[in-house]
């Protein structure tokens, strides 16, 4: 048995060991893997997903238990330190040694730190590992609990500097990005994409500085500015260096392997270094005299490292592609091929639109007959398709301006579809997954990205080929007859959107004319509330018309809780309540002993209710002036309020007024999912309103509108809708924007993961619901009006019609009550008993 | 706690020996259900109308062991007819009692009959 030792358990280092046990000769190996980290492999394309959440489980390559099941030994926290060739052994920090038969350097590379006077100072970090990032928010944290500057600049303004920049405005720090070329992305980008993209980077809040060279770190200890010289000095409490990698060749350098002179291990393109036993894969090899920093090389470089120790024929190809496509904080930025025309082998097409930030290039052959490379900032919806045709050398359209203008005119789609794309075209890079290899999947029967994904790996790298993947495979299903769609549920075939319009075309009024007409089966606990919902939006009914296709809390106008007792809400707007329905509240509370608190949203909650005690608490409460506070609804809960300007000395408006003005616009109003509002009356933003479905923060002028954000499993703050607008025009466009979620989400999909699928994002949405570049404003306006207008509070309903109250009691046959429930004392109140484990 | 759920058994049309008067039809809405007392026992019943059926099951869902089943959804998963818990959404086929969603043990589950305009549930005692 021969023995193979890896030295690196990076992203490429793991991909060695997964090409690895796929051989059919693997058994005959033993192998080993050295990792210098504590942690297994994990996915360093998406590292600033961890300062979202801190989930290393999330970026994980595979767990321990992987290498185990597969028979190879991971030995992580061990550093080697020394190869000697001579007797082909191994040491490590801890005096361990290896032998080897075949030796894999798979060290990956560092962080590049300028030797910049005060670069050692504290609160200066890279941006390269868990540990790292852990050490960035830490001190971020300090920062902020200090009270100082809360400024942190990036050091290099490529694409991880840009990506770290907006980790930086999520950690709520200032942040400025520092680069010394004049543009950003100089590597991908020309003068004019960097400007456009400097222009929406800004517009985030993201500050720009181009031509800067930093002489000096100044501070005491710790970091306290950047000195570029001639005065011209940014204040920082932070600083985040990411000005490019160096490739980890130190074990290399010692043993005497060759090296670039400007570092890096030689490899030719069989992998192999200058020694025939030992490779050098990903971004500690040198090979072209080029480093390549993208995974996807990298991993095209562990496959042929396997293929050759496993004697198979395999090279890496002469040209290796280095196209990248991402999204900076909602920004898309693409580059491909040739981007720089620096092989002067085409002439440039241009697009630029300033009003919507989007800049389009391509570089077309001087014969116009093929696409040499390009560059997408703004929109890069095109850029699979482009990439694609780039790379298998498709021919191009008679005007090649069609493939970044459009077909203007004509009949035939100027890039064709997906299905015209070569059989061998390779659509994921990451896994080497061909256009032909999909198609094949869904002939064997597979019909859905989930499982296309476990079978061949496609997207499950970076993932940027999720859209053209998604393509093929609904294009090939569509192609062998069968149809894809985001259906609600197995009862009918069609979206939701779909069946929104179905009912106000038909005019359809109950669920079962819907089923019977344009479904089947008898329905489920999926399609009868997403319908109910439906019927709710269109036609602004209450939940006691159709009762039995409302989900569980709506049935019965009240929150069901862990022992199916139910808690009841009143509606307290704004969070705005007299004494005197203090008191009110209260007495009820206590006269059929629930249990009180007082909710997020700023209002009360009582607990403990029976089913057959709901109709008699909601009697008592609309007596004394309450109304449904739909706390059980898909619908609006509350609008949040600070105090504002009527008693706060800081307060630049009255919040407490608008905010009871606006719930009370849209109490009652049933959407896809709940919603929620926030207004604060200043910038220090008390009312959390950047956390909610539509926000307004008071500001010199008016007020600043923000849309689609959510506090709950996964936060986010809600985007610039709007800037400095009067309180008409905030109605006006929040109108709009919840007409327009209501009509076009999914089931139960809240207003961000809406906006977050919205193809051009929250710039779309501002066309639509600002510049009516749909033309449907009038329609919305229109729909949202008569929401408004026939509002009606669904309890007053209830209890005025003895047919509905008559659902309240807990038996059909008797006045009993539950005897099953029981409740034990908490504090000075009350808790249903505790579950069985 | 698993005192309570001993107290249900699927009882087949053959071995029931009482068929209890529950209520009128009228006061179970239709495609939905309501509970009924019956001794000690609690029992969902469901007015399937869509099929012109009947459906009854133990109203205690086994998952968290709560009296609530009567108040869920019902519809029916590739054809079998099931009620949906409203506290977690576990599904139970209304024929077999089967947990389709997990894998909890089956509900009891109870022989309806319609006359008279009442609705009638079979027990074994």
């Amino acid at each position: 048995m021969k023995t193979i030792l890896v030295i690196g358990n990076g992203m490429v280092g793991y991909k060695f060991c997964e090409k690895f046990v796929a051989q059919a000769t693997a058994s005959e190996f033993k192998l080993t893997v050295f990792g210098e980290e504590p942690r297994p492999a994990y996915d360093r394309v998406h590292l600033s997903e961890y300062f979202g959440d801190q989930d290393a489980e999330r970026l994980s390559m595979a767990p321990r238990s992987w290498y185990e099941e597969n028979g190879v030994e991971l030995i992580t926290n061990e550093r080697v330190t020394d190869i000697h060739r001579a007797n082909k052994t191994i040491t490590t920090i801890s005096d361990a040694t290896y032998s080897y038969d075949y030796l894999v350097l798979a060290t990956g590379s560092s962080a590049f730190v300028p030797p910049i006077p005060g670069v050692e100072k504290e609160g200066v970090f890279v941006y390269r590992t868990i540990e790292d990032l852990d050490a960035t928010l830490a001190y971020a944290a300090k920062l902020k609990a200090e009270g100082g500057t809360k400024k942190a600049a990036i050091l290099g303004g490529g694409l991880l500097g840009l990506e770290a920049g907006k980790a930086i405005l999520d950690m709520d720090l200032e942040a400025a990005v520092v680069e010394f070329a004049p543009r950003l992305m100089p590597r991908q980008l020309d003068g004019d994409a960097s400007k456009v993209l400097q222009g929406k980077l800004e517009d985030l809040g993201i500050d720009i500085l181009l031509n800067k060279g930093t002489q000096q770190i100044v501070g005491e200890g710790a970091i306290s500015g950047m000195d570029f010289g001639n005065g011209d000095v940014l204040d920082v409490g932070m600083l985040l260096v990411s000005a490019g990698i160096r490739p980890r060749d130190e074990l290399a350098k010692t043993c005497g392997l060759e090296v670039g002179t400007r570092g890096g291990i030689v490899v030719t393109n069989d992998m192999k270094t200058s020694d025939e036993a030992i490779f050098a894969i990903g971004e500690c090899a040198l090979l072209n005299q080029m480093i390549y920093g993208l995974v996807a090389p990298g991993y095209d470089m562990a496959g042929v490292a396997v293929a050759q120790i496993m004697e198979e024929e395999a090279m890496m190809p002469t040209a290796i592609d280095m196209s990248t496509k991402l999204k900076l904080s909602g920004i898309d930025v693409a580059s491909f091929g040739d981007a720089l025309n620096e092989k002067s082998e085409g002439e440039s097409i241009v697009y630029e639109n300033k009003f919507q930030g989007i800049y389009k290039k391509i570089i077309v052959s001087n014969d116009g007959k093929s696409l040499l490379g390009g560059i997408l900032v703004g929109d890069a919806s095109d850029y699979n398709m482009l990439h694609q045709i780039y790379l298998n050398g498709m021919a191009i359209p008679e005007n090649p301006e069609d493939l970044i203008l459009g077909s203007r005119g004509g009949e035939s789609a100027s890039m064709g579809s997906v299905l015209d794309l070569p059989d061998a075209a390779v659509v994921c890079s990451c896994e080497s997954i061909t256009k032909g290899q999909i198609c094949c999947k869904v002939e064997e029967g597979i019909d859905n990205l989930k499982d296309l994904a476990a079978d061949t790996k496609a997207t499950t790298g970076c993932g940027g080929c999720k859209p053209m993947v998604t393509d093929i495979l609904n294009e090939s299903l569509k192609a062998s007859g069968k149809v894809v769609k985001e259906t609600i549920c197995e009862h009918f075939d069609y979206s939701r959107q779909e069946l929104f319009d179905l009912i106000t075309m038909k005019g359809y009024t109950s669920y079962d004319e819907v089923l019977d007409g344009h479904g089947k089966g008898n329905g489920c606990e999926i399609c009868k509330p997403a319908l109910a919902s439906l019927f709710a939006s269109i036609y602004n009914e209450t939940a006691n018309k159709q009762e039995v296709i409302q989900d569980s809390n709506d049935r019965f106008l009240a929150n069901i809780q862990r022992n199916g007792t139910y808690s009841v809400v009143p509606r307290v707007a704004g969070g705005e309540i007299t004494p005197k329905q203090l008191i009110a509240i209260g007495e009820i509370a206590a006269k059929y002993d629930l249990y009180t608190k007082i909710t997020g949203g700023q209002r009360i909650d009582m607990f403990g209710a029976r089913l057959d005690e709901l109709p008699k608490i909601w009697k008592d409460l609309i007596e004394e002036g309450f109304e449904s506070g739909h706390a059980y609804g898909k619908s609006l809960r509350t609008v949040k309020s600070c105090v504002g300007s009527t008693w706060c000395r800081y307060g630049m408006d009255e919040s407490v007024s608008f905010a009871i003005e606006v719930e009370n616009r849209y109490k009652g109003i049933r959407s896809p999912h709940k919603f929620k509002g926030g207004v604060s009356g200043c910038i220090r933003e008390c009312a959390e309103a950047r956390c909610k479905d539509f926000g307004m923060i008071a500001v010199d002028g008016g007020w600043n509108l923000y849309v689609a954000g959510n506090g709950g499993a996964n936060p986010k703050h809600a985007e610039l809708l709007a800037e400095q607008i009067d309180n008409e025009t905030v109605v006006k466009y929040i109108d709009r924007f919840l007409m327009y979620y209501i009509k076009t989400a999914l089931p139960l999909q809240r207003t961000a993961a809406w906006l977050d699928k919205l193809e051009g994002g929250i710039e779309y949405l501002k066309d639509v619901v600002i510049n009516d570049s749909l033309g449907i404003c009038e329609d919305l306006d229109k729909e949202m009006a008569g929401l408004i207008n026939t509002y009606k509070c669904e309890w007053k309903e209830a209890i005025e019609n003895i047919e509905i109250q008559n659902r309240y009691s807990h038996f059909v046959n008797s006045d009993e009550i539950d005897k099953n429930l029981n409740f034990v004392p908490l504090r000075e109140q009350k808790m249903p008993e505790l579950w069985e484990a | 706690m698993s005192a309570i759920l001993e107290k249900y058994f699927t009882t087949e049309v053959d071995n029931v020996k009482v068929w209890f008067k529950a209520a009128p039809v009228a006061k179970f809405p239709e495609n939905g259900g309501a509970c009924v007392k019956y001794k000690d026992k609690q029992i969902a019943v469901f007015n399937f109308t869509r099929e012109g059926k009947w459906y009854a099951c133990q109203n205690l869902c086994p998952h968290k062991m709560e009296m609530v089943l009567s108040r869920g959804m019902i519809g029916d998963d590739c054809g079998t007819p099931k009620v949906a818990c409203p506290l977690h959404k576990k599904t139970f086929s209304l024929d077999s009692g089967e947990n389709l969603n997990g894998d909890l043990d089956a509900i009891a589950v109870y022989p309806v009959k319609i006359e008279d305009g009442f609705v009638f549930l079979g027990f074994a005692e």
